[in-house]
């Protein structure tokens, strides 16, 4: 408790200052912090909220899993087999610098202006932290459980079970939590280009049908606080008692 | 009969900035089954080495090492390395450590195996605990019981309890004497610790500062259980401190 209170001191403070630059200024498009309150209030009674989060949260869950399916044995396997990782590291190494919302025309070319275009661009961004970090992860493992995995002589099977996965599982989560919130970043931003729902949408809608800056800045605050949820949540799995040993000490 | 471990004239060298670094020079000696053999030498003299190219894990340069006459050139759950900093998994528990090396038993029997091996080194209900919650003393113990567990003929132990304070190093030398007295193993334990060579080692071999090797030979006839302050170990312990360069006062 203690720890948040200077979070909030600073937030109502900035509350405060926004609204004093409001009403010093004399703005009539800025809106005041309790036009955004208002703003918010009348999208939840009317429902178009919720289901605008509703939707971009369909379509992160589902780049992001299709993500985390792809990249865990993707990365494990370049994180064991050399040539694998010869091979394809220098390709992600070139793919990962392109920020996913240069491939917005790709996706319209291939998959239309449906859900499968976002769903693509958050499979697209969040893929490549995973890998990179599940590879990371294998290559640190410390040679001496290795060997002490070769000396009791045990299956692949046990040896991947008991020894590589768990060792690499905190790097996993890191990993995961990096891609999932790049995965936020990029779905309101591909939400504005042609979809009809979803927080993107929410903001570039209430822009241009008659300038309601009060929703666009009440859409920036659910989607800051909603990502911030996510975060926490990816923080849950970090206390979890299977990867506990990485952070105890 | 062929010795339990027949090392030949075994050398290594690694590669370095200033050219090879000669680690191992020729280094021969034999042990036969069920004794208890002790390498004293100076830090970096190459005994880590040497016991890695022993218990499989490096290849030597030159000569060879075979156990019961086979040529060993891979690790074998017939000998565990016990190594010097230690390798019990972070993420497992202590009963699914000491489960690890057990292959194709039933699931019940293993955790009975785990079970009475944790008993036999004092950790018995320490079973479901995590080696992060674990003293550096027990997680000794724990490591020595996953060796023990699949009933190795060989154990190799580097520098098993150099890390622990002196009591802790006292009492786990105890514990050792006393498993190996209920069970029958081949012993090879390398130590920079004199005095642990001599209260634990039916022989002792003295290694040179590096490039490494067998500079004496010393047979250990007293009885157990040893008195470390008897006149005879004191004489003992004189002389090898003498080969080793540092003069007894
Ligand atoms: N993989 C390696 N590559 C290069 N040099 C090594 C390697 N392993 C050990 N050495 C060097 O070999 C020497 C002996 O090391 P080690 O066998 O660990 O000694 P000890 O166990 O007797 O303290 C040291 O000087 C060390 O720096
Ligand atoms: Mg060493």
């Amino acid at each position: 408790m203690e720890k948040i209170l200077p979070s909030v001191a600073i937030g109502c403070l900035l509350i405060v200052v926004w609204w004093m630059l409001v009403v010093v200024t004399g703005s009539v498009i800025f809106p005041t912090p309790l036009q955004v309150v208002t703003g918010i209030w009348e999208l939840s009674r009317d429902g178009s909220l919720w289901a605008d989060i509703g939707a971009s949260l369909y379509r992160v869950g589902a780049g992001f899993l299709l993500a985390v399916a792809f990249a865990i044995p993707l990365g494990l396997w370049m994180g064991w087999v050399r040539g694998a990782y010869a091979t394809l590291n220098p390709i992600f190494q070139m793919l990962r610098p392109i920020s996913p919302i240069a491939w917005i025309p790709i996706a319209i070319l291939w998959f239309g202006v449906g859900n499968l275009s976002p769903i693509f661009l958050i499979f697209i961004s969040s893929v490549f932290p995973m890998v990179v970090q599940t590879t990371a992860g294998v290559h640190a493992i410390e040679r001496r459980y290795l060997r002490a995995a070769a000396n009791f002589g045990v299956s692949r099977y046990t040896l991947f079970k008991q020894v590589v996965i768990p060792a690499v599982l905190p790097q996993i989560i890191v990993g995961m939590r990096v891609g999932l919130g790049v995965a936020w970043l990029v779905v309101v931003a591909a939400e504005m280009i042609a979809l009809h729902s979803g927080l993107g949408y929410l903001i570039i809608d209430s822009r241009n049908a008659g300038n309601r800056y009060d929703l666009v800045i009440a859409g920036m605050i659910v989607i800051g606080l909603i990502g911030l949820m996510l975060d926490r949540a990816m923080r849950l799995l970090e206390g979890h008692k299977l990867v506990r040993w990485r952070y105890a000490r | 009969m062929p010795a339990k471990i027949a090392v030949k004239d075994v050398s290594k060298s690694y590669a370095s900035d200033k050219g090879p670094l000669h680690v191992v020079d020729s280094i021969s000696f034999e042990v036969g089954d069920g004794e208890l053999v002790a390498i004293v030498g100076p830090s970096g003299c190459g005994k880590s080495t040497l016991m890695n190219i022993i218990a499989g894990f490096d290849r030597p340069d030159q000569g060879c090492v075979s156990t019961d006459g086979v040529l060993r050139t891979e690790p074998s759950s017939r000998g565990i390395l016990i190594s010097q900093h230690g390798s019990v998994f972070p993420w497992l528990t202590v009963q699914q450590n000491l489960m690890f090396g057990l292959n194709g038993h039933p699931h019940e029997e293993k955790e009975a195996l785990a079970d009475h091996y944790a008993e036999m080194v004092g950790l018995k209900g320490f079973e479901a605990s995590y080696p992060h919650e674990l003293s550096g003393g027990m997680l000794k113990r724990a490591e020595l019981a996953r060796a023990l567990v699949v009933k190795p003929e060989i154990l190799y132990m580097d520098e098993p309890f150099s890390a622990l304070d002196a009591l802790m190093n006292l009492r786990m030398r105890n514990e050792l004497l006393r498993v190996l007295t209920e069970e029958h193993h081949t012993v090879l334990l390398i130590t920079h610790d004199v005095e642990e060579a001599i209260h634990l080692a039916d022989r002792i071999l003295v290694m040179s500062a590096r490039p490494g090797r067998i500079q004496a030979r010393f047979d250990v006839p007293m009885a157990h259980p040893r008195r470390l302050s008897s006149s005879q170990v004191q004489e003992l312990r004189e002389a090898i401190l003498r080969e080793l360069g540092v003069e007894g006062d």
